[in-house]
Parts: C-alpha cells; sequence; structure tokens
C-alpha cells in the first residue's frame, strides 16, 4: 500500500496534501498497489470530504485527545502504527513544515529511506527513483532505495493537482496509546489572506535595489495584486528590512513558484540556488550587467522605483 | 546542565558545484568546507544556553579528517570538547545512517539538550536531528526560532505556514535550529587560540558499540544513483524601455507566456 500524510489544519486539506494525494494516485496505477490517504488531528474528520477528490482507495481518520495539537513525535508514531498495520511500502509526505518535521521520525520508526523535498517521482524494477534538488538546487540527485519501506516528501507546487473522484473505505483509527513527547501548545497566525513563500504560484521578491524597508510596500502591493508572496534576498534580510521567513535562497527557503518576479536583486550564487527552478523569472534592475538577466526569461533594465508603480498601475487595470 | 551540538563540514555556500568522474559527488578539490551556516546557530544556541545556566558543550562531528576544522571552529566559538567520529566505516552515509551513529553518541554523552542546525547546506534534507530524536527516544522542537529553557522543560516557537506555534517538550530533549534563532558569534582571537589545546576525542564504529553494517553505505536505506547539474537556464529577451512600457510588456508576459493572469 502506499500510505499519504494528508496534513489538514482544522478540517482544511493542505494543497500540498491534495497535490501528495494525487501523485499516490498515479503512483498506485505505476505500482498496481492500493493508496490510501491518511488524516490526523483536531477536524481530519472534516477533510474526508476533501480528500476523496484525489481518489485514494482508502482513508484513515485518526483523532483523538493525544492528537488534538500537533506533536511531531506523536504524529510520527501514529502514522508509523498505520504504514506498519497497512503493510505500506510507500509513504508519501507533503514537504509541509509538518511534513519535514514529522517524516524523519516516521523512517526512524520503520526503518526506512527518506528523501526530501524531491522534485520528481519515478517507478523502475518496482521500487521508486526520486529526483532530489541538492546544493539548494546547483545540482540534482537521482536517488535510490535501498530499504523496503521508501518514503519521500514533495515539494510544493511541483506535482500536479489531478482530481480522481472515488468512494474509498472510511475507517477510523484509535489514537489511544500515543503519548506524546513535545506538544503545541499555542499557535500564532499571522494576518489572514497573506501567501506563504513555499506554497506561492507567483512570487514578487526585493533586494537591495530596494534600498530599505520602507520600500517593501512596493512590492507587497504587486503580490498582492497577483495573488503572490512577498520574497526577499539574503542582503535585504541582513540589513533586517524583512523577517527571515521570506528569505529565498540557500540559507532561506527553495522555492519553484511558476513566477518569480526579482526586483533590485543582482542574483548572487546562493539566491539563483534558491529560485533557479522557477518556471518563468522576470528580473528588473538598473544594472544590466546584473547575473539575475543570464537567467530571467523577461529581463527589465531600468529604475525599478519608476516600473514597479507603472506596474501595480497596469495590474490595478486588470482587476 | 549538558549540552551537545552536532555540526557538519560543508562546501562554502559560494562554491560553483561541479561533478567528479563517478557521476554521483561533487568535486572538491579547491571547495572551501566551512561549518554549515545552520549548524553556526546551534552552536550559538547551546554557548547561551550555558552562559545562563552553567555546564558544558561538547561538539560532534563525523567525517573524513578535514572535518577536525569544524571542531576547531566550534571549540574557537566556545565549545568546550570536542569528539570526531572518524572511521572509514561511516563513510558514504545517508541520513538514517548517519543518525545511527550519532544517536549511539547521544546515548554514550547522555545529554540534557541536543542542538543540530536545520539542515547541512547540501544535502538539504532536514532529516538528522529529528531521527536522531527518535531513536534516543527524545522529544524535539523543529525549526526553532526562538528558544526558552525552563527547569526540565523547553519551550520553543517554531515556523510554520503563516506563523507560528510554540511547542513545549520536556528535557533530554533535541533542537533543530532554524535561522532566525541568534546571530552567531565569530570566533575571537583568544578562542581560537584557546580551541588549540582542547581535547577532540575521536570515536570508531566499535567505540560506539556499533557494527559496521549498521553505519556509512552499509547502513544506508537510500544512495544516490547519479548527480547532475540543472538544466541551463537561457536568457530571454531584455528590455531598456519607459517604465510605462515595460509594465505593459511584464503583464503581457503574465497573460501570455506564463498565463498566470
Amino acid at each position: 500500500m502506499i500510505l499519504v500524510f494528508a496534513e489538514q489544519r482544522d478540517g482544511v486539506l493542505k494543497k500540498a496534501s491534495k497535490e501528495a494525494v494525487s501523485e499516490g494516485k498515479r503512483l498506485s496505477s505505476k505500482l498496481s498497489v492500493p493508496v490510501a490517504a491518511l488524516l490526523m488531528g483536531k477536524g481530519a474528520d472534516q477533510a474526508v470530504d476533501e480528500v476523496k477528490k484525489f481518489g485514494p482507495d482508502k482513508v484513515f481518520v485518526m483523532e483523538g485527545a493525544s492528537l488534538d495539537q500537533y506533536s511531531a513525535d506523536g504524529f510520527a508514531e501514529a502514522t508509523a502504527n498505520v504504514a506498519k498495520e497497512q503493510g505500506a511500502t510507500v509513504i508519501l509526505f507533503p514537504a509541509t513544515t509538518m511534513g519535514v518535521d514529522v517524516s524523519p521520525r516516521v523512517a526512524a520508526r520503520v526503518e526506512a529511506g527518506l528523501v526530501s523535498d524531491i522534485t520528481g517521482l519515478d517507478v523502475a524494477d518496482g521500487k521508486l527513483v526520486a529526483i532530489k534538488p541538492v546544493y539548494s538546487g546547483k545540482a540534482l540527485a537521482t536517488v535510490k532505495f535501498k530499504s523496503d519501506i521508501q518514503m519521500v516528501t514533495l515539494r510544493s507546487n511541483v506535482f500536479p493537482l489531478e482530481e480522481n473522484s472515488s468512494a474509498p473505505e472510511v475507517t477510523k483509527v484509535d489514537a489511544a496509546g500515543i503519548s506524546p513527547k513535545g506538544m503545541v501548545v499555542s499557535t500564532e497566525l499571522k494576518e489572514g489572506g497573506k501567501v506563504e513563500l513555499g506554497e506561492a504560484a507567483i512570487i514578487v521578491s526585493g533586494g537591495r535595489g530596494l534600498k530599505g524597508p520602507e520600500n517593501f510596500p512596493l512590492i507587497e502591493e504587486v503580490a498582492r495584486l497577483l495573488g503572490g508572496a512577498v520574497g526577499a534576498s539574503r542582503a535585504a534580510v541582513d540589513a533586517g528590512w524583512i523577517e527571515h521567513s521570506h528569505q529565498v535562497g540557500q540559507t532561506g527557503k527553495v522555492v519553484s513558484p511558476v513566477v518569480y518576479i526579482a526586483c533590485g536583486i543582482s542574483g548572487a550564487i546562493q539566491h539563483i540556488a534558491g529560485m533557479g527552478s522557477s518556471k518563468f523569472i522576470i528580473a528588473i534592475n538598473k544594472d544590466e550587467d546584473a547575473p539575475i538577466f543570464n537567467i530571467a526569461s523577461l529581463g527589465i533594465v531600468g529604475d525599478l522605483f519608476k516600473i514597479i508603480p507603472a506596474l501595480t498601475e497596469e495590474l490595478k487595470k486588470l482587476a | 546542565m549538558n549540552f551537545l551540538v552536532f555540526v557538519k563540514q560543508v562546501p562554502d555556500t559560494e562554491t560553483k558545484i561541479q561533478i567528479a568522474g563517478d557521476g554521483k559527488s561533487i568535486v572538491e578539490d579547491g571547495v572551501n568546507f566551512i561549518v554549515s551556516p545552520y549548524d553556526e546557530i546551534a552552536i550559538e544556541e547551546a554557548l547561551l544556553r550555558k552562559e545562563a545556566l552553567g555546564g558544558e558543550i561538547t561538539v560532534a562531528t563525523m567525517g573524513p579528517n578535514r572535518g577536525e576544522a569544524a571542531l576547531r571552529t566550534a571549540l574557537a566559538m566556545g565549545c568546550d570538547k570536542a569528539v570526531h567520529l572518524e572511521d572509514g566505516a561511516f563513510e558514504g552515509a545517508d541520513s538514517f545512517a548517519t543518525a545511527k551513529a550519532l544517536a549511539a553518541v547521544v546515548k554514550k554523552l547522555n545529554p540534557d539538550l541536543v542542538f543540530f542546525g536545520k539542515q547541512g547546506v547540501g544535502t538539504d534534507n532536514t532529516q538528522v536531528g529529528q531521527m536522531v530524536a527518535e531513536m534516543a527516544g527524545f522529544g524535539h522542537i523543529g525549526m526553532c526560532v526562538k528558544l526558552e529553557v525552563d527547569g526540565d522543560k523547553i519551550k520553543g516557537e517554531r515556523e510554520i505556514e503563516g506563523g507560528r506555534e510554540t511547542v513545549e517538550v520536556s528535557l533530554p530533549a533535541v533542537v533543530v535550529a532554524q535561522k532566525g534563532l541568534n546571530e552567531p558569534r565569530y570566533p575571537a582571537l583568544r578562542g581560537i587560540m584557546q580551541a588549540k589545546r582542547k581535547p577532540i576525542e575521536k570515536l570508531t564504529v566499535a567505540d560506539l558499540g556499533l557494527s559496521a553494517d549498521e553505519v556509512g553505505a552499509a547502513g544506508s536505506r537510500t544512495e544516490f544513483a547519479s548527480l547532475e547539474l540543472p538544466p541551463a537556464r537561457e536568457a530571454g529577451k531584455k528590455l531598456e524601455v519607459e517604465p510605462e512600457v515595460a509594465a505593459k510588456e511584464i503583464v503581457a508576459f503574465l497573460k501570455n507566456e506564463a498565463k498566470a493572469l
């Protein structure tokens, strides 16, 4: 069986989970084994209808006091229990902050090989073959498994969503006996409506060329109009202009959006490593020799303080 | 309190990656190796905790002889002693086999608090800290950006999509450091001099009570079949036009090429 850890929070299924179930379904035909989605924690029951749309053969629902709040070791124990009982040979996770945190503990429990943040998955001789960016995307590794159980976390926005309605058998799994060591005691979400960097289809990113924190609203406005997220270069983060959670690059996030708009970013090797796999790159920079132009699908040489306001006006016309 | 920090020596982030003749590793000649940037944050956090609570910090690494430089850096920053897992049998380890060896170090040293960096820059996995926690039977705080030690438990904030969550874990525990947790110090000259006299204990597979087939390539659950450079990107058109024209070009591109509007 292919088991997909389908992260949900308060009944809302993550987009990355839908991508993981879609990929599980595709793998299930390649491997000729059934695919099951595992929903865990408070609200899991409410996410069943949504997860069904992506074609699982089975859905496991685990709720209980010990799983009401996220706990890396508790969620890992619960996942490993289901995997063992069901004889799972493949376990897929979305590479969300939860998937990244839980999956290694599951791998340790079931003695599985785990490949993180993969961007490609195939089957050869009945085993998985994963494509994994290393050195922040400066190279791509093809990774094979030696273990019986094979685990991967899937990078967001890479594996296509595929609706595939099914009428799966839904099984409630008892969460009794799980006693977490570490547990979330509170969660603080920023004001709603902001798109997360790792999940965004469009990222508008600012660098040293923005000259100061007071100018970030310029690109925030463009991001808002495009329904995208705000990114930043290390230079902008290190200068304290914007929080580290926005940093794209080798010591920040590695992202693969459909469109990456780099504003006032020269394109240091560490930054390019973090966004070089974007489908389309638009660069705005006053220095016509900036390395970012070497990888830009569309390069605009000019003053971003004139171009971005003009772009904002253009986008408002479309709204 | 006893602190243990694990560090990994990695190629400098400035490194231009070249694929070696075996087709599955990188050319190391001329590469400058550094302490993985996230591990520096882990070291700094241990130093801050020791300054507040007292105790001793052991820094440990697994890897070839050159790894000693990473340990010296950590000792120069202020760690008290070092452990170097150096044995041919450790070579070629994936995250699982690495965690197996490091978990044995945890068992041997019996620390209260173990620090890891979020990921080794290069392999980019974010696995080993969590795996070691599981193998050692510890709780952990992953992607930690704020930490408080409160008696026999720790409380830490971690980044999640769209916000932060606060996790509470009893000691002993593992903390996986994310950028933002602190600002790592530079080793002072005095620290560098002192580091030369601090002890580095070498440990082999046998010293850890493990067998050679549990670690290194033999104990790994995954293996690199090949390593390639990503397809080169070609530059598209580059325009130097009036801002209004540029704006229209960008919108047209988003609509027609990227189909994002």
